[in-house]
């Protein structure tokens, strides 16, 4: 659990950590510290406003509001455990009952839970304090059973979730039975997220608690919680508004305490870095070094590590791409390939940091925020083909906006010239009756043809330059072909140059004129897709070799490289 | 504002996955078109649901322990007294002759009569009721007009990590509405607003100035909550690829977010704001208590004090159908607005 | 001797209109000791074989049977034998508990070969399959996500070892690793296939992958066996249309790809 230590030790988790032993402490002492002040009456003293002597002031028989703000911590605390407990505890049982039943009785508890989830948690806890009547006791009962339902949805959905994966099929077909399969496998990984729930759902419950006391129907006098004190705080807003506010402040803090712990032993968002280098406002010239479409020197992208220290993904590339070439990059997971062609097309989220010393596409500086100007040309010159056919598109607009609405905007075409186009563009990648095509969403589309449309959209302006990033990877041998059959169509009807990223070197070398071979951020070797035979590089000459073709002899052993060298443990 | 996080968090049901789906494929084949399908199976859940209250808030009053008459009139009562309002609410009967009378009487809108007051219970709640709607529906408009350009544009700039002060300003006080429970906002908002400035009145109904500080104390909270979700979905959609897509495309900040994001998070946020929405109905007990606004909110806590059951029974039914009405608004939302995920449901 | 047999296995999904037959009328053998490759694109029902194999899935009709013993009866002796067969999933990630150390998840391969080893036992056979696969006994104690995706995967393979399977069945194995760790992995099934005499059922989208490891191959689309034969034969000779599309979509090392119409 160094992760949990880790996350203790943030200023955050320290706060939280000294926050919960501060209401431990009241709750422990403050009834024994406190008990004197918080209960002595004092009629003379009686319903003082707020002063130094009395923070918060007195109430009606003069007893100080702080002090009895600091004795009602334990019973707060106490009772938003106790009711906590309860949901958690029936929620895990309900869940638990629900994951193991046979189907039909299993689809009736979870409706019944779906049920149940629908009302809110206080006319829930109104209806069970009806049965158990206005008292302490009573409204626990009724706050935890009205947190059972949440708590049993998370259990069965936690559950259901981790019953699907490989590791229990594995488990199971090796004999493990369900009771062992629930204690190895199940139990331990439900288990952290229901910890964090627990902690987010207590300060739900405090909430809960202060709400029906101070309605009057939980804690009773002469006992007092802080929604007791809010109640009758409130009767004297108008003459000691501390009364109400100072155990106000007390829900609230802790509250927020409950749900910070909840936020701090969950996962965090990893934080962004901000890329300003190289943005200094004034726009450098960029002198035009020949016609080449693409221009990179020295690029260099750095990401925040987990450990929040910056770790460059692409250390110092250098690319040229001249006007109609293709040109592969070809590399494993994390050579930095497809950063680099995020880095060229200037896509990059504000996640990376992209130091170059020269980046530029068609005489625009892709370091800079690009003008009106700029911006017009990139979306009519530049075009992008992504892995994923089925994410790359948006799912809630129709192909033909989604291929129109460049030509649109920044060439001022009229709908029906862009429609018509759109539909001119899909024929070119042999995407069969265009205009109902455009019509569609594109979860109506099979993958290839989602990946054909892609390149469509890329043939709406006049393309100078297609980046594809692994756009076939996602497909199927057959249909990869229709796809680069696409593309070099595009090309040939365009003249646009190609960046192809992939890890395919036989794709590559098959596509491209020139290969430029990545490993670990940095380029180990260029050279012509027709003399890959000539490779020097020993990484180079490995992925060559490493992968099976329709040649390969069957008899000996492939060779390792790399990485994968580095992995071969021998006793 | 006090909504259990993980009624958000949590993924929809695992059953609904799959064999809800061969039900909904079923439902699908005998009615045509999904979206029917959906819609259908939805009115099925809620009448379901109502059904259940039904029986519930029947059983709620013989549940009770011991004698809910005794309890009602008090201990010093004369026994005769006792009898005959056991004989008038039928509680002298058979458990199952009660409950003939009683949905009988529900099919007549006879609910009986209040004990404390010895008016009709229907009567009651047709006076009241105007009045809790009207405060749910100005506070639910308020909440999701006013989360949606705040979401939205905390979002925007929250990713770019140009504003990082005041990204991190706005969020802490939208942390800090949602922390707030609402019956505490009410007694902040009269100690300033009212008591302090002396803008509005602090109680009452009728005018529009009465009205302002129980729909700010209903709304903020739910209108910060709704901000977050439109926020986080926000976020979630501007790193998807197809948003990469767009920009690859150069297309303006406009056309970005109102084209290209915006209708993707449509699904979640209305979910979301079915939960404000059921949250906000539950508020009005709270916030109608504090500024005593004569609804039926007030009306359930001074009943349940009382021990007037007939009361409670109704006030019961009447939020129960509430918040089954909200959530059938919310599905029939979802089934036009965002027919995909409906039919993903179905 | 263990002999896998699939005789006119029918899968179905879903109801009235959107029914779809995932496997349609499929017969296989995977002879002892052979590896038998299955391709076919995403889609195609090749996975689904793989599912009713080890029992994930349950088939509509026709049955499977390991040396005559129906693996889809309910019998005692049916449930014996399905742990005879085992399976080797795509992703290696997904397929080791991410909270459970490794050389407890490979010791959960143990409880299938219906022993019960005392401690000692099963420490040393444990020690022993992760050296079979080329993973240091030493780290048996470590999380899988301290291990690469290679390493992962031989892991997975060590655990299905473990149970001392009649057949193995290896669904896209390699399609989630890097093309050196892919490498790895098939040699290391191939030196397996030597010491073990292991049988086989390897399951790929990837014709040359397939080519490399098995005796022989079964072309499968839309849920039909389109082609079987000896390796060669059907890769130098293939018969089905299609499968002739397939060797010609394959892009060979450093030769212009084959874009033309048929």
């Amino acid at each position: 659990m160094t992760g949990l230590r880790r996350t203790l030790l943030t200023p955050q988790g320290v706060a939280v950590l000294a926050g919960l032993v501060l209401v431990a402490l009241a709750a422990a002492l403050g009834p024994v510290l406190l008990e004197h002040a918080a209960t002595t009456r004092n009629i003379a003293d009686r319903q003082l406003p707020a002063s130094w002597a009395h923070p918060f002031g007195t109430d009606e028989l003069g007893r100080d509001l702080l002090a009895r703000t600091v004795v009602a911590t334990r019973l707060s605390v106490l009772l938003t455990l106790g009711a906590a407990g309860i949901s958690v505890a029936g929620g895990v049982v309900l869940g638990v009952v629900a994951a193991v039943l046979p189907r039909a009785a299993r689809r009736l508890v979870t409706a019944f839970i779906d049920i149940m989830l629908s009302f809110p948690w206080l006319l829930l806890a109104l209806f069970f304090s009806v049965i158990w009547g206005a008292t302490a006791r009573g409204a626990m009962l009724a706050i935890g059973f009205a947190g059972i339902p949440v708590f049993a949805r998370l259990v069965s959905t936690l559950t259901a979730a981790v019953a699907t994966t490989d590791y229990v099929h594995a488990a199971r077909l090796l004999g493990s039975s369900s009771g062992r399969t629930a204690v190895r496998h199940v139990l331990p990984n439900i288990l952290p997220p229901l910890v964090v729930n627990t902690a987010a759902h207590a300060s739900v419950t405090l909430l809960s608690f202060a709400a029906l006391s101070f309605l009057g129907l939980g804690v009773q006098p002469p006992e007092y919680d802080w929604g007791r004190l809010l109640n009758e705080g409130s009767k004297r807003i108008y003459t000691a508004p501390m009364a109400a506010i100072g155990p106000g402040i007390a829900i609230v803090l802790t509250g927020v305490l409950f749900s910070l712990l909840g936020e701090l032993l969950s996962q965090s968002r990893p934080r962004t870095v901000h890329a300003v280098t190289a943005q200094d406002g004034s726009s450098r010239p960029v002198p035009a070094e020949g016609d080449a479409v693409v221009e990179v020197t020295d690029l260099r992208v750095s990401f925040r590590g987990d450990d929040g220290t910056l770790v460059q993904r692409v250390r110092g590339v250098d690319l040229t791409i001249a006007p109609g070439e293709v040109v592969g990059i070809v590399g494993e997971s994390g050579s930095g390939k497809s950063v680099t062609a995020m880095a060229v097309a200037g896509l990059l989220g504000p996640e990376a940091l992209v130091e170059s010393e020269r980046l530029v596409f068609r005489g625009i500086d892709m370091t800079r925020r690009p003008s009106a100007a700029e911006r017009r040309r990139l979306g009519l010159e530049e075009a992008m083909i992504f892995q994923d056919p089925l994410s790359s598109l948006n799912p809630a607009l129709t192909v033909g906006r989604q291929l129109t609405e460049a030509s649109e905007t920044h060439a001022g075409t009229s709908h029906a010239a862009a429609s018509a186009r759109a539909a001119e563009a899909l024929s070119l990648v042999r995407i069969p009756d265009p205009p109902r095509r455009l019509r569609q969403l594109p979860h109506e589309l099979s993958g290839g043809m989602r990946q054909r449309a892609m390149i469509a959209t890329g043939l709406m302006g006049t393309p100078r330059l297609i980046i594809a990033d692994e756009p076939t990877t996602a497909l199927d041998v057959t249909v990869q072909r229709q796809v680069m059959r696409a593309l070099r169509d595009a090309r040939e009807q365009t003249g646009a140059a190609i960046l192809l990223i992939s890890h395919d070197i036989a794709l590559v070398s098959g596509f491209c004129d020139r290969i430029v071979v990545m490993r670990d951020g940095v380029v180990v070797e260029r050279l012509a897709a027709d003399r890959l035979g000539e490779a020097e590089h020993p990484y180079t000459r490995g992925l060559i070799a490493c992968v099976p073709d329709m040649r390969t002899d069957r008899s000996r052993a492939l060779p390792v490289i790399g990485v994968a060298a580095q992995e071969e443990v021998l006793p | 504002m006090t909504i259990p996080p993980s009624a958000v968090t949590t993924a929809p049901s695992p059953e609904a996955a799959e064999p809800a789906a061969s039900r909904g494929e079923r439902l699908r084949v005998l009615v045509g078109s999904p979206r029917a399908a959906f819609v259908l199976q939805r009115l099925g859940r809620a009448a379901v649901s109502f059904a259940i209250v039904l029986v519930a808030a029947f059983f709620m009053v013989q549940l009770v322990p011991g004698d809910p008459v005794r309890a009602a009139l008090g201990p010093t009562a004369p026994v005769a007294t006792v009898d005959a309002l056991r004989a008038q609410l039928g509680l002298d009967q058979s458990v199952w002759s009660q409950f003939g009378h009683y949905v009988s009487g529900l099919l007549h809108g006879d609910l009986g009569m209040s004990i404390t007051s010895q008016r009709q219970v229907s009567q009651i709640l047709g006076e009241r009721l105007p009045t809790t709607l009207v405060l749910a529906v100005v506070s639910f408009l308020v909440a999701a007009i006013g989360a949606f350009p705040i979401g939205v544009a905390t979002a925007v700039s929250a990713r770019s990590g140009r504003h990082r002060v005041l990204d991190l300003g706005v969020s802490g006080l939208l942390g800090i509405l949602i922390a707030v429970p609402n019956f505490l906002l009410a007694v902040l908002l009269i100690a300033t607003l009212s008591i302090g400035l002396g803008a509005f009145p602090p109680a009452g109904w009728g005018t529009p100035s009465q009205a302002v500080l129980p729909v700010l104390a209903l709304a903020l909270g739910p209108l910060a909550y709704l901000a977050r979700i439109v926020h986080i979905e926000m976020l979630r959609v501007l790193d998807t690829p197809y948003l990469t897509t767009a920009r690859s495309k150069r297309l303006p900040g406009r056309l970005l977010y109102l084209r290209h994001a915006l209708p993707n998070i449509v699904a979640a946020t209305l979910t979301a704001g079915g939960v404000v929405l059921v949250g906000l109905v539950a508020g009005t007990v709270l916030v109608e208590t504090v500024f005593t606004v004569p609804g039926i909110g007030s009306t359930i806590v001074s009943s349940i004090t009382a021990k007037d059951y007939p009361l409670i029974q109704g006030v019961v039914l009447v939020y129960a159908l509430l918040v089954l009405g909200a959530n059938l608004l919310i599905d029939l939302a979802l089934a036009i607005l965002d027919p995909r995920s409906a039919i993903a449901e179905a | 001797m263990s002999e896998l047999e699939f005789d006119h296995v029918t899968v179905r999904f879903g109801h009235g209109r959107s029914l779809q037959t995932a496997v349609d009328d499929a017969s296989l053998v995977v002879r002892s000791g052979t590896t038998l490759g299955l391709v076919g694109e995403s889609g195609s029902g090749k996975s689904t074989i793989a599912r009713v194999a080890v029992g994930l899935e349950r088939a509509d009709a026709g049955s499977v049977r390991l040396d005559g013993v129906d693996l889809t009866a309910r019998s005692r002796e049916a449930r014996l034998a399905r742990r005879l067969v085992q399976m080797v999933f795509q992703d290696p990630l997904a397929a080791l508990d991410p909270r459970m150390p490794v050389g407890a998840s490979v010791a959960e391969g143990l409880l299938a070969s219906g022993r019960s080893p005392n401690r000692a036992d099963r420490e040393a056979r444990v020690r022993e399959l992760l050296e079979l696969v080329h993973v240091d006994p030493a780290r048996a104690g470590d999380r899988p996500a301290r291990f690469s995706g290679g390493q992962r995967q031989r892991l997975t393979i060590a655990r299905a070892l473990a149970a001392e399977p009649a057949v193995l069945v290896a669904d896209e194995i390699t399609s989630a690793l890097d093309v050196s760790v892919q490498g790895v992995v098939l040699n290391l099934l191939r030196e397996l296939q030597a010491e073990l005499r292991l049988t086989m059922l390897f399951i790929s989208h990837n014709l040359a992958v397939v080519r490399y490891v098995s005796d022989e191959v079964s072309v499968m689309r839309q849920g039909r066996i389109v082609e079987h034969g000896p390796t060669d034969a059907v890769l130098e000779d293939p018969a089905d249309p299609y499968t002739r599309e397939l060797l010609r979509s394959i892009p060979v090392m450093g030769r212009p790809l084959d874009l033309e119409d048929l």
